[in-house]
């Protein structure tokens, strides 16, 4: 499908996700523009770590399409019916996500720089010295140049999960999801981070979902925030109106909890 | 000094056909070894799999090894296959009877690598292939070494069955000086010690590299 501003970058139409008998998404609508940084913020529960599971195909939507820059993801309508799409086709679009998650979730058995190299020779078929290449410019990026023959285990949580951000970002993704990257860090490591993930905002135009408690940081990072309760979206603005006079009374009570 | 039970000149006399048949022990052992750690990797691999065309069969299969005495195996597979040699014959027997249980070891070894491993390898979406590979076998293969040394002693201790089937490992060796001598006592005793002598040290190895791993 043509890309063009137009096109959401990531598209939720209708989307049922159900462990077992708790629906946990109860037909979610919402989308995410090209370059967007949208937060999405509330209660512990509320789906929000489920919408990026569904977006890695690392769960399965019961219901609903998604769609990424306008092409079908998992499934796809055959007249009135629902299918799945085969993992071949859907590689070829989540080849366009990356992920970084709240456990680093960095490979033990290989270096800093193997973790970083890995994929973008064996999917993107790059050359081992162009991969280098990119895996040094950013571990610069991320401050961690020295860290490059370290085992992961040898790396504080902050560098860990600087090493999983540069991983995931030499897979050149599109949209970027981000789950809540912080907080199984030290408080003292948790600025480092930020200040990569700030760098990022700024340098490149990837499309970034984040799920995080820091507010001082969706504020400053994002354009958009939705508010989760129940599966729902029930509020949805900019930073500023959102933090500043929540328009919805669950919106009010969560930031007044967490602030 | 000698006795009725005991003479040192047979004990020594004995050594040198004891310590060929102990040649052919290890090479069956490390053959079988060698057999059972690959052809159990495939095992679990298979069995983790969701194809239950593949599954159900490799299941059935692996109950019924583990269910029949290695002895019978032994000498059910020389009978049934003349044509080779009984070495090769044990060895492959002895590989197969094993790698039932190395698979457990494997997937035990499989299972203790975190979901995350999983989930990034699907996040940086490497083929299944290369996940395996490059990403939960390494972890799971350093889970499974004590194991795999735990079954080699296990296996190296069964090798007597060999003689069964007219392979001349350690303990037919001994059988057969007793026999041609009149003397079992020594040859037998030499045997006992010649194993204790490999799998003491090597078991207390095993447990230096599981205290290492932990
Ligand atoms: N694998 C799972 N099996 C069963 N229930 C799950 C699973 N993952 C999440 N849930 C449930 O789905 C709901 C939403 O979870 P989650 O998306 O993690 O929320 P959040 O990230 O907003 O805290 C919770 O009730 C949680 O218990
Ligand atoms: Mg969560």
């Amino acid at each position: 499908m043509p890309e063009n501003d137009t096109t959401p970058a990531i598209q939720f139409q209708g989307v049922v996700k159900r462990f077992g008998d708790n629906v946990v998404l109860d037909g979610l609508d919402f989308t995410v523009a090209q370059g967007d940084r949208v937060t999405l913020i509330g209660p512990s529960g509320s789906g929000k770590t489920t919408i990026l599971r569904l977006l890695m195909t690392l769960e399965e939507a019961n219901d609903g399409l998604i769609y990424i820059d306008g092409d079908p993801y998992t499934h796809e309508m055959r007249g009135d019916k629902r299918v799945a799409i085969p993992d071949k086709r859907r590689s070829l679009v989540r080849r366009r996500v990356g992920m970084v998650f709240q456990q680093f979730n960095l490979f033990p058995n290989m270096t800093v720089l193997e973790n970083i190299i890995e994929a973008p020779i064996h999917v993107l078929g790059k050359s081992k010295a162009e991969a280098i290449a990119i895996a040094e410019e950013l571990l610069d990026k991320v401050g961690l140049s020295d860290k490059r023959d370290e085992r992961p285990n040898k790396l504080s949580g902050g560098q860990q999960q600087r090493v999983a951000i540069a991983r995931a970002l030499a897979m050149e993704p599109e949209i970027l999801l981000l789950d809540e990257v912080t907080s199984a860090l030290d408080p003292e490591l948790v600025a480092d981070v930020l200040g990569v993930l700030r760098n990022i905002a700024e340098t490149t135009d990837i499309t970034m979902l984040i799920v995080t408690h820091e507010m001082q940081f969706a504020r400053e990072v994002s354009n958009r925030v939705l508010m989760f309760d129940k599966g729902k979206i029930i509020e949805e603005a900019d930073p500023e109106t959102i933090f500043t006079s929540p328009a919805h009374e669950r919106t009010q009570e969560f930031l007044r909890a967490i602030l | 000094m000698d006795t009725e039970f005991w003479s040192w000149e047979h004990a020594i006399a004995v050594l040198p056909e004891l310590l060929r048949g102990l040649q052919i022990t290890i090479l069956a052992t490390v053959v079988g070894m060698v057999i059972a750690s690959i052809l159990g990797l495939v095992v679990a691999i298979v069995r983790r799999s969701r194809m239950r065309v593949v599954t159900f069969p490799v299941g059935f299969l692996v109950e019924f090894i583990r269910s029949t005495p290695l002895l019978v195996q032994l000498v059910f597979a020389n009978l049934l296959f003349t044509q080779f040699p009984s070495l090769a014959i044990g060895c492959v027997v002895l590989g197969v009877h094993y790698a039932t249980y190395m698979s457990e070891v494997y997937r035990a070894g499989i299972d203790a690598v975190p979901k995350g491993q999983w989930e990034a390898s699907i996040a940086l979406d490497l083929p299944r292939s290369r996940t395996w590979r490059a990403v939960v076998l390494p972890q799971a293969i350093r889970n499974t070494l004590p194991g795999l040394g735990n079954y080699a002693i296990s296996m190296f201790k069964e090798t007597p069955f060999l003689a069964f089937i007219y392979v001349v490992e350690m303990y037919a060796a001994a059988q057969a000086y007793g026999g041609s001598n009149f003397r079992y006592m020594e040859a037998i005793t030499m045997v006992g010690l010649l194993f204790l002598l490999v799998s003491y040290p090597t078991s207390l190895l095993v447990r230096r590299l599981e205290n290492r791993l932990a």
